[in-house]
């Protein structure tokens, strides 16, 4: 019945179809009490039909929802203990900031006095000024309408806090200053947080633990540290940022022979039985080097382009059809020419090999 | 310094106004004009008098402006009633049935006004569709509900359903749905969605519907002429009365400009005091 201990949240075989489209596929879950869990995957991976099975928004068609093992798949949205933040916000325009925080106090029937200090409170906790109570929800800004949703759903003291894309329409900077503000929440209030994104670069810098969405069913699920330097498949490898993809051939042990590039590769620990494959080298593992000898693997090349990210610097290397794709830190910048001949390189233990799933 | 000249939205917009000029500002200054002519006089050439106005309120028009006020406010309170979960089922609940529900409300207009009454009081009437058919098949001898003040208000309230429904519709088709679902999510029962969420968000198509149908019913005649004998005169009787029958264009004038007036007022005093802008969150 009950899941293993410090899981709130349980989920079996959670299967939900669309006229014979499963948009979510026998997923098999346990989110853990306190944690941050990342959901995250393209659109149409439906992950957010998931997650709105999870607030009882959408019936399951099949599998269960257990929730501190008592199985809640038939209990509407307002009699779960659980609260979403949408990502229209759907904030009440003809309520004020105060009254919207404070709606789900009303309609438990809390009396004025009591309700106007807790949504007091939690405006000093989102930093809302005071003075912002009596304000329309039109009337503020995006952020601002981000923080009344987010104390909206605080009022209601949930035992899960999900999150539906809520920072997809804001600005980049904006975007950035939320994802922390975001996780210090989390910390103030050690309440369970579900966030789903289409953005791995957000859940990196949120979660406890993510999951990787692909057609309906959970790819991977790991911490940020794991989904970032060991995805189990290309498409959790290409989820995030810019990363080095090679088809290669299995021909030895730890032997590896590429279509594109020339030459024979030393490669780390390969699972059994695989004969072909994609070798994932991040940018920041590729190094350009003086002697073939100074590394594992080397492949030579011309330097392309170079392009300055602020603290990084990354630099494009073209060999045959294929662009490589290398950072350094400022500080040790590459001093070369554009179309010089490099020779660049990495070490086994810095790349993996992931089947094409 | 250019000298003045005509803008091509000017030139655009002339037709329109011209029109206007011709067809609505020119006949409502007539009326205005004759009310303050001398009564039974024919002409704008008679000294301007307030004895028109001096003789609707010696008189008992009034009572005719009271049935007209009251009735139109009856007709928006029942309609509000009978259209609000018509337009909710059209918008939320029908479905693909939508199409075919917004038909059979809308086929009706193509047939005259006075037609469909007509074809009520056929039902209606004492050995006519309804009471024959009782009659024969049943024995049952019922007097008809024809000619009484009810059926009045039913005839208003069954012509001006259409007014009041589409406002409605689309007051309720604005209401976002994850406000719906962000409200259940925090705790609503159904009940507590509509009566904190959706009667709100939908309000503005409740009040343009309401307008519309108020303006259209107080001065609504047919209705108290075919199917409610004389029981009541309505205010727009007295205004034909007195231009037909009696010959005094001047007070028939004075009556049209005094209802203007009042329901001009009206309109005002509930566009002031209900915000739309705000209410379709806009500012």
């Amino acid at each position: 019945m009950a899941g293993p201990d410090g899981v709130i949240l349980y989920l079996k075989g959670l299967t939900k179809t669309f006229a014979g489209h499963a948009a979510v596929d026998a997923i098999d879950l346990e989110i853990f009490e306190g944690e941050l869990f990342t959901i995250v995957g393209p659109s149409g991976s439906g992950k957010t039909t998931l997650l709105r099975m999870l607030a009882g928004m959408e019936m399951p068609t099949s599998g269960d929802i257990i929730l501190r093992g008592e199985k809640i798949n038939a209990i509407p949205a307002n009699r779960r203990p659980t609260c979403m933040v949408f990502q229209s916000l759907a904030l009440f325009p003809h309520k004020e900031v105060g009254a919207n925080i404070e709606f789900s106090l009303k309609i438990r029937g809390v009396d004025p006095a009591t309700r106007k200090r807790r949504a007091l409170e939690l405006m000093e906790m989102l930093r809302l000024p005071e003075s912002y109570y009596r304000r329309a929800v039109t009337q503020i800004s995006g952020g601002e309408r981000q923080r009344v949703a987010l104390a909206r759903a605080l009022a209601f003291d949930p035992e899960i806090l999900f999150f539906d894309e809520p920072l997809s329409a804001l600005d980049y900077k904006l975007r950035k200053t939320l994802e922390k503000e975001l996780k210090d929440i989390h910390r103030e209030t050690k309440k369970t947080f579900v966030y789903i994104t289409h953005s791995l670069e957000e859940a990196m810098v949120m979660s406890d633990r993510i999951g990787v969405m692909r057609s309906g069913k959970l790819v991977q699920i790991g911490s940020p540290q794991e989904i970032y330097s060991t995805p189990n498949s290309k498409f959790v490898s290409e989820f995030i940022g810019d990363v080095n993809v090679v088809p290669v051939t299995v021909t030895g042990d730890r032997k590896l022979t590429s279509a594109e590039v020339p030459g024979e590769f030393r490669a780390p620990p390969i699972a059994d039985g695989m004969k072909d494959g994609y070798l994932v080298v991040r940018p920041e593992f590729l190094r350009f080097l003086s002697e073939p000898g100074d590394a594992d693997n080397h492949v030579a090349g011309k330097l392309y382009n170079e392009y300055a990210l602020g603290s990084r610097i990354q630099y494009h290397v073209r060999v045959g059809e294929m662009t490589f794709v290398l950072e350094k830190l400022r500080h040790e910048a590459f001093q070369g020419k554009l179309d010089q001949d490099v020779l660049i390189g990495w070490d086994a233990a810095d790349s993996i090999v992931v089947p094409d799933r | 310094m250019s000298e003045r000249r005509i803008t091509a939205g000017a030139w655009s917009a002339s037709p329109v106004i011209l029109f206007l000029l011709i067809g609505f500002a020119a006949p409502l200054a007539a009326i205005i004009v004759f009310s303050f002519m001398p009564p039974r006089t024919f002409g704008f050439g008679g000294q301007p008098t307030f004895e028109n106005y001096v003789t609707i309120f010696e008189s008992t028009t009034y009572i005719s402006l009271l049935w007209s006020l009251g009735f139109a406010a009856m007709t928006v309170v029942i309609l509000a009633f009978i259209c609000y979960p018509v337009a909710y089922g059209l918008v939320r609940v029908f479905g693909r049935w939508s199409t075919l529900v917004t038909l059979l409300f809308v086929i009706p207009l193509f047939v005259s006004e006075n037609v469909r009454l007509y074809g009520w009081l056929l039902f209606f009437i004492k050995n006519g569709v309804l009471l024959g058919s009782l009659k024969s098949m049943f024995g049952l001898d019922l007097e008809s509900i024809l000619f009484t003040r009810g059926i009045v208000l039913f005839g208003m309230v069954y012509v001006y359903i259409p007014f009041m429904l589409f406002p409605l519709t689309l007051g309720i088709s604005m209401v976002p749905n994850e406000t719906r679902e962000a409200a259940r999510d925090l705790g609503a029962t159904r009940w507590q969605v509509f009566r904190e969420v959706e009667l709100p968000l939908s309000l503005p198509g409740l009040m343009i519907g309401s307008l519309l149908t108020f303006v259209l019913a107080v001065g609504a005649i047919a209705e108290a002429k075919v199917l409610g004998g004389q029981q009541i005169i309505p205010i727009a009787h007295d205004i034909e009365i007195a231009f037909t029958y009696a010959q005094n264009w001047p007070l028939g004038a004075a009556l049209s400009v005094l209802l203007m007036l009042i329901v001009g007022a009206l309109v005002l005093l509930v566009l002031r005091r209900v915000d739309l802008d705000r209410l379709l969150g806009r500012r």
